[in-house]
């Protein structure tokens, strides 16, 4: 019992994930400081209610987006259409349900839902057209969709909202079972990735093609199919979190549904541990970049920061969290706690144990897998590792 | 070769325009002239900054009927919310020696050039809805459009009469982008006039952006922080469509547990309003085109109008919104 959690704590102490599970907890402590009410939740109508299921709730779109996102960046890629594809999707449904005969029933939903997911599906194709057969680079390929997609989805909506009247459509975003529905997606859509990715070898083809497309083409991997697959994935990720914005308020909204939502999903990415050069991304960890960006929103509404100082505010905490995973910070860090607990291991044991990456970030089906680690981790921990016994 | 002609028939392109300035302005004045003295049919050239909401399309529209009604000839350009192509739209309208230039400016800074150029041409400019950010006030006639400060303002006064005999009033308040000027405006006017009832408190203020998802965020964050809320007051219907869905999943009845204020009026608003949601809604109306008109006929008579005409704008309440809601335009 008492090793289990030692090696737990140790496994923790070295995870990249750490930091931002520390950051998310303390945010919702400072939150339960301020306003004591925060952290409790109760039945309201047959569901759940309170501050953290709407974090759950209006994380979920930021989620979504950012798994479709994590796996373009694993490829060394960016996709920065993602927003445009939401309002594209939201604008889309909306629109076909108003327009079809009895926009108050289920098949009309159905329809506007199908309609939409089909279109972004096509959108997925045409950014994976240009990066993985043409060969743009992904920041420009994907641009291009998200400068003209905003327009096309004014080009559907008429430049007007549409708003809808349609119980099964507002379920999507705004139901509950329980749980708030949106999430419940998000989550559903995660683990079947996790069990893709990592049961399979899929996870790793994906990352050997971001660590180097060519020589994994050598290799014998379909490149190509590969890149193309996770922009499809990442488009139809992004219609489906559209659909749960503009099903939230019942209402398209060309203009702003899903605006800078790119960012988020980046960032999200980011502060998940997963590298932007392609070639390692962590699951687990753009959950938790994905709730703590949605905290943080839910932090300046209910503790009254003033809407001039927000941006400012979300900047410090970001670059907190980042700093904090820095691998010098992290280091530094490592090799000051053993101090403190002198008990656990000899310190320059715990030292190379903080230091190397745990396998815990890679595989969020895996709790366990300590067996099978990629290959990009086995390359790098010996030179981390270095620089510490070094210093 | 190429480099050859290219000077060439760069300075015939300039000699034809130089010839284009002189004969404009001397047929402008000859133009403006017969407009006053023979009666003729006035032509208004209109540079519309693009439709990009509901609002705007209605104002559109507004401007074209009010044309036709007035007798006034009305030449049309959407410009897409690009500056260029309002600039572009202006001075072709100099150069087809329009009476009289109306115009709502995408931006607010860079005008001083095009306005400089109708100026010279005797012809005068209408701003219409926007301002535009130029020292020299002489480039054009008036500007016709809303005061967002006595918006706030009707809202504020409709709640002080509300919470008349009340000891305590809470109010959340959902306000616009931060920075824009219907937010700042807004914000101040209701401020100003809730002075007069110190029964009434702004306990939380928040950006909701103008958007119905920000305003039904923010408004699940404030029903949870702050455990009295009696009042909300949205800087637009979206905002309050969006703090009306959050108040009915917290269980309570929008409009009697919570009331509601808004500004704007637009359709999906004028609905909640009139099915008992909101409460009260300032107008912001998009419907300016009789006024223009008069001030068009005006400025080209000669006769003196005022700098700043502020657009004809109402209040609705519930009953009034069921009476009013059949003809809305927008």
């Amino acid at each position: 019992m008492s090793a289990a959690t030692a090696t737990f704590a140790q496994r923790m102490r070295g995870s990249r994930l750490l930091w931002p599970v520390v950051a998310l907890v303390a945010l919702l402590l400072a939150n339960a400081a301020r306003n004591p009410g925060f952290l409790s939740v109760r039945l309201q109508d047959g569901h759940l209610y309170g501050s953290l299921v709407d974090i759950l709730k209006n994380g979920a779109p930021t989620l979504l987006i950012a798994l479709g996102m994590t796996l373009v960046i694993a490829t060394r890629g960016i996709d920065l259409s993602v927003g445009a594809v939401a309002a594209i999707a939201g604008a889309v449904a909306c629109t076909t349900i108003v327009g079809s005969s009895d926009p108050t029933s289920p098949a009309a939903a159905v329809t506007g839902i199908g309609v939409a997911l089909a279109l972004c599906l096509v959108l997925g194709l045409w950014n994976g057209f240009l990066v993985s057969l043409l060969g743009i680079q992904p920041i420009i390929a994907t641009l291009v969709l998200m400068t003209a997609g905003r327009g096309i989805a004014m080009l559907v909506t008429d430049g007007q909202i549409i708003t809808v009247r349609n119980d099964f459509f507002r379920e999507i975003g705004a139901g509950f079972l329980l749980f708030p529905i949106s999430i419940l997606i998000a989550l559903a859509a995660l683990v079947a990735v996790a069990l893709v990715t990592r049961r399979t070898a899929l996870g790793l083809l994906i990352e050997s093609v971001g660590i180097n497309p060519e020589a994994s083409r050598l290799a014998g991997l379909r490149s190509r199919t590969i890149i193309w697959t996770v922009y499809v994935f990442a488009a139809v990720c992004a219609g489906v979190a559209g659909l749960m914005i503009s099903s939230n308020v019942s209402a398209a909204d060309a203009n702003n549904a899903g605006l800078w939502i790119e960012m988020d999903a980046i960032l999200a990415v980011v502060i998940g541990g997963s590298s932007l050069a392609g070639g390692r991304y962590s699951l687990s960890g753009t959950l938790v970049g994905a709730l703590i960006i949605q905290t943080l929103t839910t932090t300046v509404y209910s503790m009254g920061i003033a809407p001039e100082v927000t941006l400012v505010f979300k900047a410090l905490v970001v670059i907190a969290v980042c700093l904090l995973q820095a691998p010098k910070m992290r280091a530094r860090f490592a090799r000051r706690r053993p101090a403190g607990h002198p008990a656990t291991q000899p310190s320059a044991d715990a030292d190379s144990l903080a230091a190397q990456q745990d396998p815990a970030d890679h595989d969020a089906a895996e709790p366990d897998g300590v067996a099978d680690r990629p290959v990009a981790d086995a390359v790098d921990a010996p030179d981390t590792k270095q620089k510490v016994t070094q210093s | 070769m190429l480099k050859k002609i290219l000077p060439v028939a760069v300075s015939a392109v300039a000699v034809a325009a130089l010839a284009a300035c002189g004969s404009s302005s001397g047929a402008a004045a000859g133009a403006s002239g017969a407009g006053a003295g023979g009666g003729d049919k006035i032509v208004m050239g209109f540079a519309q900054v693009g439709a990009e909401s509901g609002w705007r399309t209605a104002n559109t529209k507004n401007v074209q009927e009010s044309a036709k009604t007035a007798g006034i000839e009305l030449k049309f350009s959407d410009a897409q919310q690009k500056q260029e192509n309002q600039i572009k739209a202006i001075r072709s309208y100099i150069q087809q020696k329009v009476d009289v230039i109306a115009f709502s400016p995408v931006v607010e800074t860079g005008w001083d050039t095009v306005l400089l150029e109708a100026k010279r041409a005797n012809i005068p400019v209408i701003l219409t809805d926007r301002a535009v950010d130029s020292e020299d006030k002489t480039l054009y006639k008036t500007f016709l459009g809303s005061d967002f400060v006595a918006e706030g303002k009707k809202a504020g006064e409709w709640l002080v009469k509300d919470s008349e005999g009340k000891s305590e009033v809470n109010v959340v308040e959902l306000q616009g982008t931060t920075g824009a000027a219907p937010a700042i405006d807004r914000k101040e006017g209701f401020a100003d006039a809730i002075k007069a009832a110190p029964q009434i408190k702004v306990i939380a203020s928040q950006t909701g952006d103008f958007t119905r998802s920000g305003g039904k965020q923010v408004m699940e964050a404030f029903l949870k922080s702050n455990p009295k809320i009696d009042v909300v007051y949205a800087h637009n219907d979206d905002m309050g469509l969006g703090a009306i869905e959050a108040i009915e999943a917290a269980g309570k009845v929008p409009g009697k547990d919570i009331k509601i204020i808004t500004v704007d009026a637009v359709h999906d608003g004028m609905q909640a309003l009139a099915d008992g949601k909101i409460n009260y809604i300032v107008e912001c109306s998009p419907l300016l085109g009789d006024q223009l008109m008069d001030l068009a006929k005006k400025v080209v008579a000669g006769e003196s109008v005022p700098e700043r005409v502020v657009t004809e704008e109402t209040t609705f309440t519930q009953e009034q919104a069921k009476t009013a809601l059949p003809s809305r335009k927008y």
